[in-house]
């Protein structure tokens, strides 16, 4: 008897529970851009560029990505690899889990959104009002900082895109 | 984040104002530090929220067998180290990985007596690497990695008992010592006490250290005459090569020790020339002799401890190595041994005498030289007490027992008997200025201070007495420390700060030299642990007869998987859980119901392994222990126990969906 657990997952994650992450002192340097989301923002938290709300969200990617349309087949693979072994405890491609379904996630957030919810996912649910939505959403799960360096996170996108263009 | 490092204070009056609101006041502050207040002294340990102490301290927890580590100067307690004991927060010694660490010649021991701790040095210089600790009852030395804060390799002692001078090391860490404070027949054997005199041996032990991966091995045993072996430092400078123990108990008293080891005016100082016995023994020297000792090694990689058995040394009798061992004759039951970064001077305090006794290191050469030998005691030549004399500190004080430098040219020595420290000047050997602590201190320690270079700004007085210090909690008392600033000509007390029993030695070092180090997780690719499930794909249950291994993972926040059944009474589960977290500081827990070893906390990246027996059928819990997220509470699962002969089948899920293979072998 094998079943392995199917690999639908989501983009974004889990992460810690705010109250919890203990390193709070980071958030005090406050959300350029990014203020907390107000109740209209919250509700419309799918779209991105509401008024204040910093479209690239809280992280260390701050400039436009500009990504050729073309997939790069190596490090889409290398970015499933990855994914696979660090991320689908939380996302499944397909369907919502502990954290949103992968599919469509490029088409809902900007590349430069990702790669932050992946690097720096304890500022994107605390300063970010789409990520502090998706964290009500799924019950106060937090998208888990799995200590991708950039290049992994990039692969990841690679891999995510790559699944939006299949589908 | 941004850390500040604490070297100038900020803020002030509040901290004193709580800390010392009530209590005895024995004393104002301003007799404490002359023309400080209490708001002055308050800033100078004050680190405010979110900034890092200066310095670690890591203090010998004593009959605990643990060791803490400290801030300073805020005296902050950051994490307690099982060492040479079990430990109920992370299952140390309790855990399938970690139990061999415990394992001696005599079988599992829970915990011992660790007293001296001692860094790692490169060049005579703190290096931040390892931390070097003594178990003394069941002799034993350990290390600990301070990548990771865990002990990583024990040693233990062959020959020996009472493992007391001990683990002190060479100035490039080549050797960590190990001599015997309570001599016995080599090899053991059954005789009669009384006729210990000429027959009992104190087996100095020099444990080699790998350059590079830190792993001791014994080297080899020079077997002393049968005296108690107390303390030992390193020679260094021109003095390295040489390492110096304390002896007393020469009258070699088996029994009524409080009166009949105190007889001899001297007694010594043993000078053994280790480069001279390695050489010796490098050459073939030395006779081997079967023992039996375990030697309990972690692998980081495996995550798993195991033992390997120690069946031989090699001793050495310091006779047939001529100029391998003198004896300085040094007053009176001479308890520390402490040398001066230059390494010219060996300061010897007679615990039952008022002076300090400080030997030279170049006359100690010229007295060999010119053949000052007054006496041979058991084949070791005794030097002529005037021909090393280098000075005397007279009348410093009732009880002198360790030393430690500033680097400024000044020694400090801890008076038991009259609870003080003194600040003297070496060379010429006056006291310039000295402090009372409260009370009976032990060691004192300067960080860096047995070192060429210390750190001369804080002195930690570790004491025997508490009393009225902290508030009372009934007859045991917590230990305690306390905190002077050294840095100008006067000390000055700045702070009472609690320890784990007992705190006998302690070691620390500037923070800015460790912490670029340590681990802030393991590598999920470098598990190499055999049970390891590295993501949940790799997740799966297995039953050999009755024994049933599942390999199972954790974050946040679930167990994967989080059902199990098919298992039966009579099973033997062991519970393989890997942390999938690579984030600093998210442990998770793992406790299931009844079991009755241990809880594990573990690490990111990390496995650790419960064993579980139920005991009737049932369905029964498991949860996570550590508060990992707003989900923590929803982070638990279920185990169905059914009967011996059931037939229900094995079967582990996760959202009711079948996860990893079933194997049943």
């Amino acid at each position: 008897m094998k079943k392995k657990v199917l690999t639908l997952g989501l983009g974004m994650g889990l992460i810690l529970g705010i109250t919890m992450s203990g390193c709070g002192s980071e958030n005090e340097e406050g959300a350029e851009g990014a203020p907390a989301g107000t109740t209209e923002q919250v509700e419309r938290a799918e779209g991105e560029g509401e008024s204040g709300a910093n479209p690239f969200g809280v992280g260390p990617i701050q400039e436009e990505m500009n990504l050729p349309s073309e997939i790069d087949e190596q490090l889409a693979a290398k970015g499933e690899e990855i994914f696979k072994a660090k991320c689908t405890a939380c996302h499944k491609i397909e369907e919502k889990y502990v954290g949103p379904p992968i599919k469509g996630v490029t088409e809902r957030r900007r590349p430069e959104w990702i790669m932050n919810m992946i690097l720096a996912p304890e500022k994107m649910i605390q300063q970010d009002p789409v990520a502090k939505q998706l964290v009500l959403e799924y019950n106060g799960a937090i998208m888990a900082n799995q200590g991708l360096t950039e290049e992994e996170a990039r692969a990841v996108l690679e891999y995510f895109r790559k699944i939006d263009t299949q589908s | 984040m941004m850390r500040k490092w604490r070297h100038t204070v900020l803020v002030s009056a509040i901290a004193l104002t709580v800390l010392h609101g009530c209590g005895p006041k024995k004393e104002s502050a301003k007799k404490n530090g002359g023309a400080l207040d209490k708001a002055s002294i308050a800033e100078r340990v004050y680190v405010p929220p979110g900034e890092w102490d200066e310095f670690y301290a890591f203090l010998s927890g004593g009959f605990s067998g643990q060791l803490s580590v400290h801030g300073l100067p805020s005296g902050r307690l950051f994490k307690i180290i099982p060492v040479f004991s079990v430990d109920a927060e992370k299952g140390w010694c309790f855990n399938e990985e970690t139990k061999a660490m415990c394992m001696t010649s005599y079988g599992f021991i829970p915990w011992g007596d660790l007293h001296h701790p001692d860094i790692s040095q490169t060049n005579g210089e703190l290096d931040g690497r390892w931390v070097f600790v003594n178990e003394n009852n069941t002799p034993r030395v350990a290390r600990i990695d301070l990548r990771y804060f865990e002990t990583v390799e024990i040693i233990e002692i062959p020959n020996s008992a009472g493992n007391h001078a001990s683990a002190f090391v060479t100035e490039n860490t080549e050797y960590v010592v190990a001599n015997t404070r309570f001599a016995v027949p080599v090899p053991q054997r059954d005789m009669p006490i009384n006729q210990m005199k000429g027959n009992f041996k104190g087996a100095a032990t020099f444990i080699k250290v790998d350059p590079e991966t830190g792993r001791m091995s014994i080297a080899f045993q020079v077997l002393l005459p049968g005296f108690n072996y107390d303390l030992a430092h390193p020679g260094r400078g021109k003095s390295h090569g040489w390492m110096f123990f304390t002896s007393y108990n020469t009258e070699e008293a088996h029994t009524m020790l409080e009166v009949n080891a105190s007889q001899n005016d001297k007694d010594y100082i043993a000078a053994v020339n280790w480069k001279k016995i390695e050489e010796y023994v490098n050459n073939g020297g030395g006779k081997k002799m079967k023992v039996k000792a375990a030697h309990n090694i972690y692998d980081e990689k495996t995550q798993m401890a195991r033992t390997e058995w120690i069946t031989e040394v090699i001793v050495v009798d310091p006779r047939e190595v001529p100029g391998a061992v003198y004896f300085l004759p040094t007053p009176k039951s001479p308890h520390g041994c402490d040398v001066d970064p230059s390494g010219e001077y060996i300061v010897g305090s007679g615990k039952l005498s008022a002076d300090i006794t400080i030997h030279s290191f170049s006359k100690m050469l010229k007295a060999i030289e010119e053949g000052k030998v007054v006496d041979t005691v058991y084949g070791i030549p005794v030097l002529d007490f005037n021909a090393t004399l280098a000075g005397v500190v007279k009348n410093a004080c009732l009880g002198p027992l360790h030393t430690e430098f500033d680097g400024k040219g000044y020694a400090y020595t801890s008076c038991f008997i009259t609870s003080e420290v003194i600040k003297w000047k070496l060379g010429d050997w006056q006291v310039v200025d000295r402090h009372p602590v409260y009370y009976s201190v032990g060691h004192i320690m300067i960080p860096g201070g047995n070192s060429r270079k210390p750190f001369g700004k804080y002195l930690v007085a570790m004491n025997k007495i508490t009393k009225d210090r902290f508030l009372p909690t009934g007859p045991e008392l917590c230990q305690s420390a306390q905190l002077f600033d050294i840095s100008g000509d006067k000390m000055v007390m700045l702070l009472d700060f609690p320890t784990m029993g007992e705190p006998h030695y302690a070691a620390g070092i500037p923070a800015e030299k460790v912490v670029d180090r340590v681990a802030k997780i393991y590598p999920l690719e470098e598990n190499e642990h055999p049970y390891a499930a590295k993501s949940e794909d790799e997740v799966k249950i297995v039953r050999k007869g009755n024994e049933v291994h599942i390999y199972m993972t954790m974050i946040r926040s679930h167990f994967a998987p989080d059902n199990i059944e098919g298992i039966k009474v009579g099973d033997k589960v062991y519970f393989h859980v890997t942390n999938l977290e690579q984030d600093f500081d998210i442990p998770h827990g793992f406790a299931i119901i009844g079991a009755n070893t241990a809880e594990v906390l573990v690490m990111p990246g990390q496995t650790e392994t419960v064993v579980w027996e139920p005991k009737a059928p049932g369905v029964y819990p498991f949860y996570c222990t550590d508060f990992c997220s707003a989900l923590h509470q929803e982070m638990q699962g279920y185990v169905r126990v059914s009967p011996a002969d059931a037939d229900v089948p094995m079967k582990i899920t996760l959202d009711d969906k079948p996860i990893g293979e079933v194997i049943i072998e």
